[in-house]
């Protein structure tokens, strides 16, 4: 006998109940389909090709009038369901009662708003469905702004389509990387790139406070009270199963409508499916579980036996020219191991994950065309171990090929500056080679690439041994570790060239091996960043040393030593009492005079640091830096105050030097003197740079030692004025962290490059007016005090997250 | 298994650590990506230094006080004689949950 059903929805998920239903056996029901909107069954996945304008909604339709027709099934779209009666077995339509038999409830999802002032302003619009599109595609014009708030698949999408019509499109992201639930930080960065290529502002990090407008959406204020101008705003952040039908009914609802998996809610009458529906803890987006469970639902429906199980699901994204690809699980769990393969040249990123010797989840950018292989190996839980060395090239790959060492300097383009002394770019070596300069000296003769400071030296020769193939042998260069085959050197240089502004970025672009570097070359990746990039690039705790991260030095019992500023090595009474008080509240075990003229208090609890620093700041005491590659102390003598033999205000200049100085990060610490005459009772030759101070005025000296090498400073240039003296310091300082590599300490840089050319660039009164200005600019963001920024906003971390003691004692 | 919330993901810094206090002495926990946690002792078993304190690098943390490297799916120290114990961890939403059980049995053992 044929029994009434009653689906609630035309979706994608029900579209496919309906289709198996009538291919099986087509008398067994007599069907009625509601819908909300005002139209059946259409390719939801197919929005965003409409919103671009590559397709048009009759291109997706997938079951029109005439098909529900032939199929008998009874169509009121455009009418919202007000209730269900389980009781009674009736649905209350805004248009009258339809009894069933069986029940299906296709609700779908309903897109999250987030609860900000201004959420309901017209030009807020959602993307869910064609109404929205259209509203989009209304809304765009050539030269209009819109701002997509979520980065996620379909924020994305969206905005491509938006720019794609001719829009200023801006992406508001909360999290760290764009789709951060479908890719990890390498492959969203390569995302952002190419999508910043198309125009596309991504603003990642960042939180929506509101949307402001009089009578419609003008703005969206972000936290930090930054307003992006918006004609259209979307929102895009996420979508939530859509319920209230089941609640009011009466159903077992947690996140979705719980089902079992004949996809049987708590009624045995009623069934749902798709996004609305919740089983086992999962909810579900994306169309390919959907599918499987229309079918199983299908099934049960004809008291057919079948049972949905969870699948892994791959995602790709539907913007053109974006080639994504992920599936599985790339993130959490233990006894996993990562392959890791990058190329540059082609800006392809691959990530395998694997666990006891299965493939278990896979990120793709670049070429996804193995993307099936790898999601086919993932379902199958096929054993790996035989092809694991050559498992991430691919099931075309059995031998042959690996990564290219050269594929960075390859895949520069001829404009990538490779001298930046000369200002030296790729096209012009590659033309020198074509006309005849095949080794290194014939490069610097008619080019001068590398004939000035040589540190791009390995570059010019991967670029003849790139151009001259064979013909050319590579000197052997020590790479900075085994995550990459570029010297420090080659790294510094191609991070300015190719304005690489996050460590992704690096990664990327240079070919990196591991997922995000190590303790060796991370540290100096960070440094090369913000170095170069102060206001881009965001400092990185979590790339340097504990000492840095903490700011204060780690002893060998890992308790901490604290080390306040003592500017010039002048103090006073009241600083000397509040670091006494500090000594006895913490119980400080050591306290020690240093050689730089400061007070270290050893042996203080890492949990106490906050604390101790607040006290500290409170007498104006500010962080040392004793811990930093950066500036250490300017030691002083007392100079012309009070010294019968003093020329100059040692003191002073030692004062305002370390007030320029303080707190910039260097590639090694930097200690400076500033000795009052030449009897030097400041030892300033054989610091880092080291000031004497005569009748005629300062002779500057730079590049001495006194510890594990033991080295008189060399003059850098006398001068007459104290702030001509501060002037050359900073320019000095400030070449030093433009070209050093990481951990070199400044002799051995002079050493390298030359005193000659250091002096030539700070006596170009030009470059050493740059070299201010671009110390200058880096200081804005770094002359503070640490202590007091981590006392506010960070001193919960200095404490343990939690105490298990008394239940793991149970 | 005893599964004790011990607290939110993002308390603990993206490659960054933080250390619980437990019956057994400190554990550290490891935020080697945005969803991935590992538990493992605090202690380096060459000098005692606190491995929460470490640069962490894909999977693994090196010691700061002399580099040696452990693969925190293992605890084995990368070409070195040492080991350290490692525990059972899993993220629930944003939650980080760790086993007090294996806490409590490990200090049996």
């Amino acid at each position: 006998m044929t029994q009434k059903l009653v689906i609630i929805g035309a979706g994608m998920a029900s579209g496919r109940v309906i289709e198996t239903l009538v291919e099986t056996d087509s008398d067994a029901y007599d069907i009625t389909l509601f819908n909300a909107e005002p139209r059946g069954n259409y390719n939801r996945i197919m929005l965003s090709p409409v919103l671009c304008g590559e397709k048009t909604y009759e291109d997706i339709v997938t079951h029109d009038d005439d098909w529900y027709a032939q199929h008998g099934v009874t169509c009121r779209f455009g009418e919202h369901v007000v209730a269900i009666d389980p009781e009674l077995k009736v649905v209350e339509g805004q248009n009258g009662h339809v009894p069933y038999d069986k029940l299906v409830i296709a609700t779908g999802s309903a897109p999250f708003i987030i609860p900000v002032p201004g959420k309901d302003l017209p030009g807020v619009i959602t993307y869910r469905d064609l109404d929205d599109t259209n509203a989009m595609i209304d809304a765009a014009g050539e030269g209009k702004r819109a701002v997509v708030i979520g980065g996620g698949l379909l924020g994305l999408e969206a905005a491509a389509g938006l720019a794609e019509r001719g829009m200023d499109v801006t992406v508001v992201h909360l999290m760290g990387h764009l789709m951060e639930r479908q890719l990890d930080e390498a492959a969203g960065y390569l995302l952002r790139r190419d999508l910043e290529k198309r125009g596309i502002t991504i603003r990642t990090q960042a939180s929506t406070k509101a949307i402001i407008g009089d009578g419609r959406a003008e703005a969206v204020l972000l936290e930090g009270d930054e307003t992006l101008p918006a004609d259209l705003v979307v929102m895009a952040v996420g979508i939530r199963p859509e319920t209230r039908l089941a609640t009011d009914a009466g159903l077992d609802v947690a996140r979705g409508i719980e089902v079992n998996a004949q996809m049987q809610t708590s009624d045995p009458d009623v069934f749902a499916v798709g996004e609305c529906v919740e089983f086992d803890g999962n909810l579900f987006g994306l169309v390919a579980p959907l599918y499987d469970q229309a079918k199983v639902l299908a099934h049960a429906l004809l008291d057919q036996a079948d049972a949905f199980v969870v699948k892994d699901v791959a995602t790709k994204l539907k913007v053109t020219g974006c080639d994504l690809f992920s599936a599985g699980d790339f993130a959490e769990g233990e006894g996993r191991e990562d392959i890791v393969l990058r190329d540059p040249s082609k800006g392809i990123y691959k990530r395998l994950v694997i666990e006891e010797d299965r493939l278990v989840g896979a990120v793709m950018y670049g070429d996804t065309a193995d993307g099936n292989w790898f999601f086919q190996l993932i379902k199958d839980g096929t054993e790996i171990d035989e092809m694991r060395d050559t498992l991430i090239f691919g099931p075309a790959y059995q031998g042959g090929d690996t990564s290219d060492p050269l594929s960075a300097v390859a895949a520069l383009p001829p404009e990538a500056e490779i001298c930046g002394c000369n200002g030296i770019c790729k096209g012009t070596i590659t033309d020198a080679i074509a006309n005849g300069a095949t080794d290194l000296a014939a490069i610097k003769a008619t080019t001068k690439a590398s004939a000035s400071c040589g540190t791009c030296t390995g570059l010019v020769e991967q670029v003849l041994q790139v151009t001259l193939g064979d013909a050319f042998e590579l000197p052997t260069a020590q790479p900075i570790c085994t995550c990459c085959d570029l010297t420090h050197e080659d790294v510094r240089r191609l991070i300015k060239s190719q304005e690489l502004k996050s460590q992704d970025a690096v990664w990327q672009e240079l070919g990196w091996k591991t997922r995000n570097g190590c303790h060796v070359c991370r540290p100096a990746v960070n440094f090369y960043l913000l170095a170069d990039w102060p206001l881009e690039y965001q400092d990185d705790p979590q790339s340097r040393f504990v000492n840095e991260r903490k700011h204060a030095n780690i002893q060998k019992d890992g308790t901490f030593s604290v080390v306040p500023r003592m500017w010039g090595g002048i103090t006073n009474p009241s600083e000397l009492r509040a670091i006494a008080d500090a000594a006895d509240k913490y119980n400080v075990p050591t306290v020690k005079v240093t050689g730089g003229q400061r007070i270290d208090l050893l042996g203080v609890r890492g949990e106490d640091l906050p604390a101790i620093w607040a006290d500290l700041n409170k007498a104006g005491l500010v962080s040392g830096h004793a811990y930093s590659k950066g500036l250490r102390t300017v030691k002083t003598c007392v100079g012309t105050d009070h010294c019968r033999f003093g020329t100059q205000d040692s003191t002073g200049l030692g004062i305002k030097l370390e007030q320029a100085l303080w707190g910039s990060w260097t590639p090694h610490k930097v200690k400076l003197g500033v000795s009052g005459c030449p009897r030097n009772c400041a030892e300033a030759t054989c610091k880092d740079i080291g000031i004497i101070c005569v009748d005629s005025g300062y002779q500057v000296s730079v590049a001495g030692a006194a510890g594990m090498d033991v080295k008189e400073t060399e003059r850098l240039c006398d001068v007459t004025s104290e702030q001509e003296a501060i002037d050359v310091t900073i320019a000095f300082v400030q070449l030093y962290r433009e070209n050093a590599k990481y951990l070199d300490r400044a002799y051995k840089w002079v050493a390298k490059v030359g005193l000659d050319w250091v002096q030539e660039r700070i006596a170009d009164l030009d470059e050493r007016a740059r070299l201010i200005q671009a110390f200058e600019l880096s200081q804005s963001i770094y002359r503070k005090d640490p202590w007091a920024e981590h006392v506010q906003t960070k001193a919960a971390q200095y404490q343990p997250m939690a105490n298990l003691t008394l239940e793991a004692a149970e | 298994m005893n599964w004790i919330d011990i607290g939110h993901i993002d308390d603990i810094p993206l490659r960054g650590a933080r250390k619980i206090k437990t019956a057994l002495g400190c554990v550290a926990l490891f935020r080697t990506s945005e969803t991935e946690v590992f538990a493992a002792s605090d202690t380096c078993p060459h000098k005692g230094g606190p491995l929460s304190e470490g640069i962490i690098h894909g999977q693994s943390i090196t010691c700061p006080l002399h580099n040696w490297v452990f693969d925190l799916n293992t605890g084995q120290a990368n070409g070195e004689d040492g080991q350290i114990a490692t525990y059972p961890v899993r993220i629930e939403g944003d939650r980080i949950l760790i086993d007090g059980a294996k806490l409590v049995a490990q200090s049996a053992a």
